[in-house]
Order: C-alpha cells, then structure tokens, then sequence
C-alpha cells in the first residue's frame, strides 16, 4: 500500500466517508469533505498513530490538501 | 393560560421502539430484561439490564452524525423522529423560532466519557479525542436535536436523576402553557448500561441482583424486590399548544393539565422516611390542574423496584389521596422496561398517556408477595381495562427531586 492509500483510508475510516473514488492528492478534508476542524483534528490523531509520528499543530495548520499532507509523513518517516 | 395538548409519541424501549411495538408489549405485560451483553460482567454482582438490541441509528439519522453522537443523543434522536413522524409535524410548515427542543438525562454521555477516560490512562491527554467534550456533556441531545431539524426557540437539558424527563416535560408544559412556545419536543433519554455506571450502582447496592431470573428481577411492590434493574432509551413527546394542534388537525392523544414539583431536602440518594416531597408533587400538580384527588383513576408510578422507594412512594400516595388511595389502579411499568434513569418519565408519560387513550392499564409485573407495607392496588400480573378520565405519572430522584404530571383524557 502507498503512503496516500494509507492517508486515504484513515480519513475514510476516520470520517466514514462514503465516496471514496473522489478523493485523490488534491483533496481538501474540510473544503472538499465537509469536515470541521474537530473532524481534522481526529484524522491527524489517526495519522500519529498510524505512521507513528508526531503532527504539531502549527505543522497540521499549513496542510491544504491530502498530497501536502502524504509529503509531510514521507518526509517525517524518511 | 393556554391548554397543552400531547400530539406525537416517540418511544425508544427494551421492549420495543415505536408506540405501537412498546405499547403491544407493555399492556401484554413482556419483559425486555436479560443478561448484559456489551461488556463482561463477570466481577460485576449485577449481569442483568434492560438493554436495547435492536437499534441501529442510521434508521433515524445520517451515518456521520451518528458518529459524533453518544449513545444517549442517538436515542435521543430516534425518539424526536419517532415523535415527530407519529405527530405528522411537517417542520417546514411551522415557525420554528415558536419551537423547543427540553430532554432530560440524568447521566449524559458515560460511555464516550469511559473511552476516552482510558485513551488518557493507557496513551495520554493527546489522544483524548476533540468529539470527547461535544459528545459527553448531557446538553447535547436538545442540541442537537435543535441542528438537526433546524429548530430555534428554547432548547436545553434537564438534569434531575431519574426526575429529569418529568421536570422536563413539566416545564415544557408551562412553557407552552405561558405562551413561549407554541411546540416542544420534550422527554428524556439515557445510554448509560456501561461498566462504571453498573459498578457504581451496584456499590450503592441500588440494583437487583436476581441474576439467575433477568425477566423476574423488576418486581416493583413485592416483597422480595432486591432494587432495580437499569434500562436504556428515549421518550419522547410532542407538546403542543391546543389551539396549534387544531390549526393543522393533529391527532391528540391527551392533555396535560397539571405539573408538581418539589425537593425532600433530606439526603442524596434515600427518600424522605415520611415521604413529605413525593406527597407535595402529587398534591402540587393536582391543584396546578384544578382537580380533587377523588378524580385520579390511575397513577404510574415510579416504582424503581428497590425497598426504601415502592414503600415511601406508596406512604407518598396514602397521606395524598387519602382513602382515595384504594380506589385508584397503580402500576410501576419498570416491571417490564426497567429503570431508564432520565429517560424513566418520558417513556412512562407515553404509557400513562397511552393508558387514558386505550382504556388499559398496563400491569405490574413479578408482582407475586404482598408486601404489608405496599397494600395499595399494583395492578398485578395483568392489565385491567377501566375508563380513565385523569392519572399522573411520578418520578423521583437522587438528590431528593420529586415531580410529578397530571394528564386528562382530550375532551373538547
């Protein structure tokens, strides 16, 4: 599995996303997935633990999309 | 004053969700208490509840939602579509600034405060999700209820032990009554069969622990009544102003004329030994609707099945309709349902309601060893049919809160 089908899938688990098809690197979780900003909290939760790492808050906040989002883990695991 | 009419009915039961499925079960007299089944209960004195098995929230609400919901919003919920489906209310068609949301719970969201309780022990404050706040405070199913169907008048919660749906649909009732509202989703809903709550009542020695009987162990008024068995759901009811009901030819299931409430200022869990507050709720809500107690045909009564409760409610009832006290059918419907804590007076207030409309009084159930300090008449075993004009219904809580309703068959 890719690091984005890893992201992909906890925002889809996390969010209980129905239509998964649409989402690719250019998702926005809150513009595109009517998520708010406690949902976007839980996925980057999810995100700690699924990559073992650890996502700052100033860090999270600059995220705009899923592909600024898979960048970031790939560089922290790298 | 304007007259309150009760126009939608929204149950959601162990034994049974939906009007028809809790009222064929009630006045046949079936029990909906079993083994616990959601967690282990091995090194718990108490294995039996009233659980609810057959509730899936995406039949009342979106999936997504739901997720952001504890269990005691969920049922919350069900209950308020339930209510609003038999009430035919067509929202959009109404002034939703002249409608409120009033649902009490007694405990709020236990279960999501358990999990994320652990999440802190086992991995830390980072882990605690940011639902856990949103989710647990006990304002959320009015809350939500209110986002959901767009709904802005009053909205708040009732948090009255096992009293809280009566204050509710009370003070739903005066606010109707005072011109505030026009409609008010009122009643109560509690989820709290989790492990912390059955280890605390149980270290009260608050519930039955007839485990080897789960049907036979709410047995309100016998004598060998060993305390009560907790329960689980939502009552729900539509209040509305009469004049409102009429306007769109709703269908009126009865009336509330009355509303009692008062506190025994004695001590946090038992009841005042001369049952003075209990007495004064009843009394209270019968001179708020303008009725001699020699009216009363039939009381609900709280009836949790514990010792101190059944026979201080039942001295309750003696010093307030005096030798009327004989004449009157009682009967505690947690026999069958168990006690569902803050949602108890919303899902007996549809009973009670349910009983003027049909002419039945549901019965007691277990109810096999007179005991000489209950000697009224529990309706036993099985229902009696009796043309009831007026009854209330009781609720009575930890912290000494006592209220009581007063409902009137609709006569025009």
């Amino acid at each position: 599995m890719t690091n984005f089908e890893r992201v992909k899938n906890i925002i889809i688990n996390t969010l209980e996303i129905d239509e998964v098809a649409s989402i690719t690197m250019g998702t926005s979780i809150m513009d595109d997935l009517d998520a708010d900003s406690l949902d976007a909290v839980e996925v980057m939760m999810a995100l700690e633990d699924e990559f073992d790492i650890e996502i700052p808050d100033e860090d999270a906040e600059i995220f705009k999309n899923i592909g600024d989002i898979v960048r970031y883990i790939e560089e922290k695991i790298n | 004053m304007k007259r309150v009419v009760i126009t939608g009915l929204g149950a959601v039961t162990p034994i049974g969700i939906g009007r028809d499925k809790y009222w064929n079960s009630l006045f046949r007299g079936k029990s909906g208490i079993d083994y616990i089944t959601r967690f282990d209960t091995e090194k718990y004195d108490t294995k039996i509840g009233a659980e609810i098995k057959d509730f899936s929230p995406e039949d009342f609400m979106d999936r997504k939602e739901a997720r952001r919901m504890d269990r005691f919003t969920q049922y919350a919920m069900a209950g308020t579509s339930l209510a609003l489906e038999d009430g035919d209310i067509k929202l959009e068609k109404l002034d939703r600034e002249r409608i409120g949301v009033v649902i009490g719970s007694g405990i709020g969201g236990m279960e999501t405060l358990e999990k994320e309780h652990s999440k802190l022990l086992e991995r830390g404050p980072k882990r605690v999700s940011p639902l856990f706040i949103p989710m647990m405070i006990s304002n959320m199913a009015p809350g939500q209820i209110s986002m959901v169907y767009g709904i802005k008048g009053p909205s708040f919660a009732i948090t009255t032990a096992c009293a809280s749906s009566t204050h509710a649909i009370g003070e739903s009732f005066r606010m109707i009554q005072r011109g505030i509202a026009d409609l008010i989703i009122t009643g109560g809903s509690e989820g709290a069969i989790t492990p912390i709550s059955l280890a605390g009542f149980n270290s009260m020695k608050a519930l039955s622990t007839r485990n080897e009987e789960p049907t036979k162990a709410s047995r309100p008024f016998d004598k060998e009544r060993d305390g009560f068995v907790i329960g689980e759901g939502a009552g729900i009811l539509i209040l509305e102003e009469l004049n409102h009901a009429l306007d769109r030819g709703a269908t009126i299931y009865g009336e509330i004329i009355g509303y009692g409430a008062t506190s025994d200022a004695y001590h946090i869990t038992a009841p005042d030994p001369e049952a003075g507050g209990a007495k004064r709720a009843m009394e209270l809500a019968l001179k708020d609707g303008k009725i001699h107690f020699s009216n009363i045909d039939y009381i609900n009564a709280h009836g949790t099945s514990t010792y101190y409760n059944d026979k201080l409610e039942t001295l309750a009832i003696k010093k307030a309709f005096k030798e009327h006290a004989y004449n009157l059918a009682i009967s505690s419907t947690k026999s069958m349902t168990g006690h569902l804590l803050g949602a108890a007076g919303g899902i007996e207030a549809i009973a009670t309601i349910l009983a003027i409309k049909e002419g039945i009084i549901p019965p007691t159930i277990n109810y096999e060893n007179p005991d000489e300090s209950c000697d009224l008449n529990y309706t036993p075993n099985t229902l009696i049919k009796r043309d009831i004009k007026y009854a209330i219904s009781n609720s009575l809580g930890f912290g000494g809160h006592n209220a009581s309703i007063l409902l009137k068959k609709y006569m025009e």
